[in-house]
């Protein structure tokens, strides 16, 4: 590519010549079993002041609407994949791909996830079924997720150890926010302002 | 103006920070942000009962990662190259600055947006890209906020931390027309509207702009995979809508495998922003979803910095600012009294590594400390900062009035007798030794008090009363 890759891996090489290997040792819990993994998940994401329902597997439909008649969300984009009992009655498809001006003129988003992590309040997406592109999560104002129980996993490790690294991922942690004026966090800068979360039991 | 250019002939640390201390509005948002983030982080990482353990395998792995960097870049080349990205490996700011600009002239474009990045302040890349004629649009609030009001970054995390709300209003109204879409008629200094006139004002540029420019939190050599922690969405409008996305990456974020992340993502945040998990993470492998992906890799310094046994392991710095917010030096002075990208105690000892200690004021920054080692309890990965600034206060080259004195009192302390000799010396003059030494002496009493003289030694006390007992 350039005489900079030979020069540099030379100064590494020159660098580090005798110096000894370190060995890690991961003695941090790794993956665990969690009691109760599904309250502390809504807890946790109630902590970034994202709207959170925990329902029962046939309440969801029924709740899926009342969270979009809530924001007043009619015209909401669907991804590929998503199970028919959540999509909503005038679903708006990402087929052909919609442009950023036309997400930026959506309602909201409704999507699945890959992993939720119940420590930390996070969902994580990764483009497959039911979640589509990233953009589609990032234009629209607002952010309809829904989480199965059995996707909530205990923490970070188990986490990093069900994803696959080969798809890009998206992990989010309550809605779009700043801590740059004093330091002090406020909800709802690029980002979706609106996260709300339904998690199916 | 940010980048190292602005910071060229820059006083030392000391006068910097006399005048910083001056400024009393400076001390105050100062004192307020780094109390408030403090605090939080206290609370965030006590809530992990294997902080220790974690902390423990952070430094690990990066000492390992270090140890092994040939082999690790290598692999996280060839994963990102089989993976559909461009590899670029730039020596120096000139080199980085060169092949950057060269990718953005390739497309056509003649405005990138940004994601803010460290490694792209220090090698001076949109200072750089403006004399290409391509116009840099920093995105981060933060960054946003140092940028229209021609300013320099003061805090790794926080650019514009020593800004309070009624100042950034002010840039604001001032500043954002001359950049695109002008701040709201009746902008308030409310937090909340202030992050609502950032999204307006960025919005359209956003679902435009066809390149942008990154950096990464980390790479990991096993998968190519790229991770950009943040809290806003700007990052994630630049990685994911632009048709071209250049990261920018210093040779030492690299982590070997996709499992180390289990770690630094529970070190990264907590130590950060005082958040159980800061807001987006995205992580990406080569080219993702149609886009161009080009992975510039940069050293500037960093093998210098490797080549240095003690200085070494400030490498492994994950740029959390933990050690900022917690530095008493860093709450007085603020960062910009540092002159360089990174200030405060990391910065004291990466920057005068960096760039060298010719200048005076990289000469003086070893020195931009008070040794309390708060730094080292909350860095999260470990780094002795206490132990390098040291080692660098070593290297650099006294004033010649202090050499000559070390070498004096080195002669006095060499023998008993001479000791014993200059103390009953010092003690019968006494009344003459002024509170404050004269000429070039005067930099160790403006200060330092000097101690009151005793009219006796303990020694000679100690023999004339045979203990105290005549």
């Amino acid at each position: 590519m350039s005489g900079g890759r030979e020069l540099i891996l030379a100064r590494i090489r020159a660098a580090v010549t005798g110096a000894p290997d370190v060995e890690v040792t991961r003695a941090y819990r790794t993956t665990r079993d969690l009691p109760g993994a599904v309250e502390l998940f809504a807890e946790r994401v109630a902590d970034y002041r994202a709207a959170v329902r925990v329902v029962a597997e046939e309440e969801t439909a029924a709740t899926i609407t009342t969270a979009l008649a809530g924001r007043g969300a009619v015209r909401v984009v669907v991804p590929a994949g998503l199970p028919p009992e959540w999509t909503p009655p005038e679903p708006v498809a990402d087929d052909p791909p919609l442009s950023a001006a036309e997400l930026d003129a959506v309602d909201g988003v409704i999507t699945g996830c890959a992993v939720a992590i119940a420590e930390t309040g996070t969902i994580v997406l990764d483009a497959g079924p039911g979640q589509g592109r990233r953009a589609l999560t990032l234009v629209p104002d607002y952010h309809l997720c829904v989480v199965r129980a059995d996707q909530i996993v205990a923490d970070v490790p188990d986490a990093v150890g069900r994803l696959d690294p080969a798809r890009p991922l998206t992990w989010i942690s309550g809605p779009s926010a700043t801590s740059d004026i004093e330091l002090n966090r406020v909800e709802g800068v690029h980002g979706p302002r609106v996260l709300e979360v339904i998690v199916v039991r | 103006m940010s980048g190292n250019a602005a910071f060229l002939g820059m006083p030392a640390f000391p006068r910097n920070a006399a005048a910083a201390v001056q400024d009393s509005q400076l001390r105050f948002n100062l004192r307020k942000a780094t109390r408030t983030i403090r605090g939080r982080r206290a609370s965030v990482v006590a809530e992990l009962p294997d902080w220790a353990e974690l902390r423990a395998a952070g430094r690990q792995i990066k000492d390992h990662t270090l140890r092994n960097l040939d082999r690790y870049l290598l692999q996280l080349e060839e994963a990102v190259t089989a993976a559909g990205g461009h590899v670029h490996w730039a020596a120096d700011a000139a080199e980085a600055n060169r092949i950057v600009t060269g990718l953005v002239r390739a497309t056509g474009e003649t405005s990138v947006v940004k994601v803010k990045s460290m490694a792209t302040q220090e090698i001076g890349l949109n200072e750089a890209l403006g004399r290409a004629g391509v116009t840099a649009y920093e995105t981060d609030l933060a960054e946003l906020i140092v940028q229209l009001g021609d300013d320099w970054p003061s805090h790794i995390l926080v650019p514009a931390i020593h800004r309070n709300r009624s100042e950034i209003r002010e840039i604001f109204r001032a500043k954002m027309a001359a950049w695109g879409r002008p701040a709201p008629g009746e902008l308030t200094d409310d937090p909340r509207a202030l992050a609502e006139a950032a999204r307006l004002h960025l919005r359209e540029r956003f679902l435009s702009t066809k390149v942008a420019i990154s950096g990464a939190n980390f790479m990991i050599a096993e998968t190519g995979t790229l991770v950009v922690l943040e809290s806003e969405g700007n990052g994630r409008m630049c990685l994911t809508l632009p048709e071209t996305l250049i990261s920018v990456v210093g040779i030492e974020k690299l982590l070997p495998t996709w499992r180390d992340l289990e770690v630094f993502l529970q070190l990264l945040p907590r130590s950060s922003t005082g958040e159980r998990m800061n807001p987006y993470t995205s992580t990406w492998t080569g080219a993702v979803e149609g886009q161009e992906f080009h992975l510039v890799l940069l050293d500037n310094g960093r093998t210098r910095v490797l080549a240095d046994e003690v200085g070494r392991q400030a490498l492994r710095c994950i740029r959390c600012s933990a050690c900022l917010n917690v530095c008493p030096v860093y709450e007085r002075a603020g960062g910009h009294a540092y002159g360089s990208v990174y200030p405060g105690p990391i910065g004291a000892i990466l920057t005068p590594q960096l760039r060298g200690m010719a200048s005076e004021l990289d000469a003086s920054l070893p020195y931009a400390s008070s040794l309390c080692g708060a730094c080292f309890d909350a860095c999260p990965v470990a780094i002795d900062i206490p132990e390098v600034l040291v080692h660098l206060r070593g290297k650099v080259r006294h004033p010649r009035a202090e050499r000559l004195g070390m070498r004096a009192a080195g002669w006095v302390f060499d023998r008993p007798a001479r000791l014993a000799g200059a103390q009953r010396l010092a003690g019968r003059l006494r009344r003459f030794v002024p509170g404050r030494l004269p000429g070039p002496l005067a930099a160790w009493t403006d200060t330092r008090d000097l101690p009151d003289i005793p009219a006796e030694s303990f020694r000679d006390w100690w023999n004339r009363t045979n203990g105290g007992t005549r």
